[in-house]
């Protein structure tokens, strides 16, 4: 498979296959399709364990597929896909590891602002969501880069979470909110009361309004891979009105049936859905 | 009629634009998507059935490996109940009944509605082993230990007790500081958060389990604080509630190993 998302094979078979693909999306848009799918990639030390591959090529295969994905979910209609690259947590790995992600991340954003990738050819807008001051330099530089160069793409929005911990992410969102309380204090704002001034007090609002995904809606499908079923600390906010699905297969093996057996289940708990978000 | 059109991905592809066409084209897609879900609908019933079949198996201990369950790693447990569904109070009963037989000692219930916060002294009084959460002391009497926490929560125990830790902290951080002076960096950190939780009310301890009883599988807003490394298992509805599918789901969660992002 390109990096562009497309398959080697564009033979009879490979026209066949997309021809198919279209169908099938073409079927499922007569129902509601999710504006926001959130990935958990989990599987690729399995993956490659199971294959006799290096971890490095493991994570390798997880980012081919993450094009294939991306493709199809764009393809279906969602507007959003927000993918777990990397946990705060994932820093406890190896140094090796730690160190091989890293590059592994730097190359993979690299490869996605090159012409012809599938960012170009979707108009995808790229956002790095997380604590980007724990990152080493060279990755954090080359994220910051990639949400500059596709900051005028408006089609399609990709947000991939580095360096992430949902705690993290309500933690410093906690603490954007008071630090706006109290700068409202410091420029005469805030509540008059017994000859003090007292800041106003902080809303759940203000919490959404700072936290990192404040960028997208609240996911309505999260897909987590290796039939695992926990959150991991990602996303635990947003993720209350959202499906869960939990195929078997390992991220690197996620394939287009999973997706739309997960866009189906959907459906299925749309009008549930639908009613919950407005409670 | 035909015509030629580039699709998101810049290929360009065939579209039929003739009226008639479309029109069948159409129905034979909307046909298509209902044939499909009614597929769908019949593989979870089948589902469902063998699912019914394997808990009655379990419930009268025909299927050997789930007869000793092994409570000790289940230090936790979290049931999630759609607010509709929680109206049915003498299912709630039963279901919690069922718990304190498998050995539960422990447990959170909840429901965005708050609609067993206010049938909870209905259970109260129907179950006499049950001491909540909030009353609980540290007594370690042979009695008390038989007894099942139960822990009652609802949507203002989740990001509405956030917002009340965030204002909790700011007056902690007003009373210690002047307000006109920087604000260190990062003064609101995960563990002054956890403690400030604890301060408003939400004390209780993380769940190793959540059970969802409800339509989908979503776990409704439980308090997100909670919900790092918990397994979240779908349970189908309440009114269907088995006590077999409640083994198997704790059975299997203790087969779980997790790395925690090592």
């Amino acid at each position: 498979m390109n990096v562009d998302g497309t398959s080697y094979d564009q033979g009879l078979y490979g026209s066949l296959c997309e021809s198919m693909r279209k169908c099938i999306f073409k079927v499922l848009s007569v129902g509601p399709i999710p504006v926001h799918v959130a990935f958990i990639m989990d599987g690729n030390r399995r993956y490659a364990m199971k294959h006799r591959l290096s971890e490095g090529d493991g994570h390798k295969a997880g980012f081919m597929n993450l094009c294939h994905i991306l493709r199809h979910c764009y393809d279906m209609g969602v507007k959003y896909v927000t993918v777990y690259a990397f946990s705060i947590d994932n820093f406890k790995r190896r140094p090796e590891e730690v160190q091989g992600l890293m590059e592994l991340m730097v190359e993979s954003i690299t490869k996605l602002l090159e012409a012809e990738s599938i960012v170009e050819k979707y108009g995808i807008r790229l956002y790095f969501i997380g604590n980007l001051k724990l990152l080493h330099k060279d990755v954090r530089e080359t994220a910051e880069k990639a949400m500059k160069v596709t900051a005028d793409n408006k089609r399609v929005v990709l947000l991939v979470c580095v360096a992430y911990t949902s705690w993290d992410e309500m933690a410093n969102s906690m603490d954007k909110s008071c630090e706006e309380k109290l700068d409202e204090v410091r420029k005469g704002g805030g509540i008059q009361g017994n000859g003090e001034v007292i800041p106003r007090g902080v809303r759940v609002e203000d919490i959404e309004r700072n936290m990192y995904m404040s960028v997208a809606p609240e996911p309505d499908v999260m897909i987590r891979t290796s039939g695992e079923t926990r959150l991991s600390n990602f996303l635990l906010w947003q993720t209350g009105k959202t499906a869960l699905h939990c195929p078997r297969a390992l991220w690197p093996d996620l394939g287009l049936w999973d997706v739309v057996w997960g866009v189906v289940n959907y459906q299925r708990s749309y009008s549930y859905l639908r009613d919950q978000l407005h409670k | 009629m035909h015509a030629y059109f580039k699709d998101m991905a810049g290929t360009v592809t065939m579209r039929i634009i003739d009226p008639w066409a479309t029109k069948v084209v159409n129905l034979g897609v909307l046909l298509l998507w209902h044939y499909i879900h009614f597929i769908v609908n019949v593989c979870y019933f089948l589902l469902g059935l063998s699912g019914a079949i394997k808990s009655y198996l379990i419930s009268t201990g025909v299927l050997r490996k789930y007869r000793a369950l092994d409570l000790g790693k289940l230090r936790y447990l979290a049931v999630v109940i759609d607010s509709v569904e929680a109206r049915q109070t003498e299912k709630v009963i039963e279901l919690l009944q069922w718990l304190a037989k498998m050995g539960v000692r422990r447990a959170c219930f909840y429901d965005p509605e708050g609609v067993l916060e206010r049938s909870k002294d209905v259970i109260l009084r129907k179950l006499n082993f049950i001491s909540l959460l909030e009353d609980s002391t540290d007594d370690a009497s042979p009695a008390y230990e038989k007894k099942l926490i139960l822990e009652v929560a609802s949507k203002s125990d989740g990001k509405e007790a956030v917002a009340r830790a965030a204002n909790l902290l700011l007056v902690k951080y007003l009373k210690s500081k002047s307000s006109s002076e920087d604000k260190e960096e990062n003064f609101f950190t995960e563990e002054c958060m956890t403690e400030a939780l604890k301060a408003v009310g939400c004390r209780g301890p993380e769940p190793d389990l959540l059970l969802v009883y409800g339509p989908a599988r979503c776990h409704l807003g439980f308090p997100a604080w909670r919900l790092r490394y918990t397994e979240v298992v779908h349970m189908g509805p309440l009114k269907s509630m088995k006590y077999g599918a409640l083994i198997s789901a704790i059975y299997k969660y203790t087969l779980v190993r997790q790395n925690y992002g090592k």
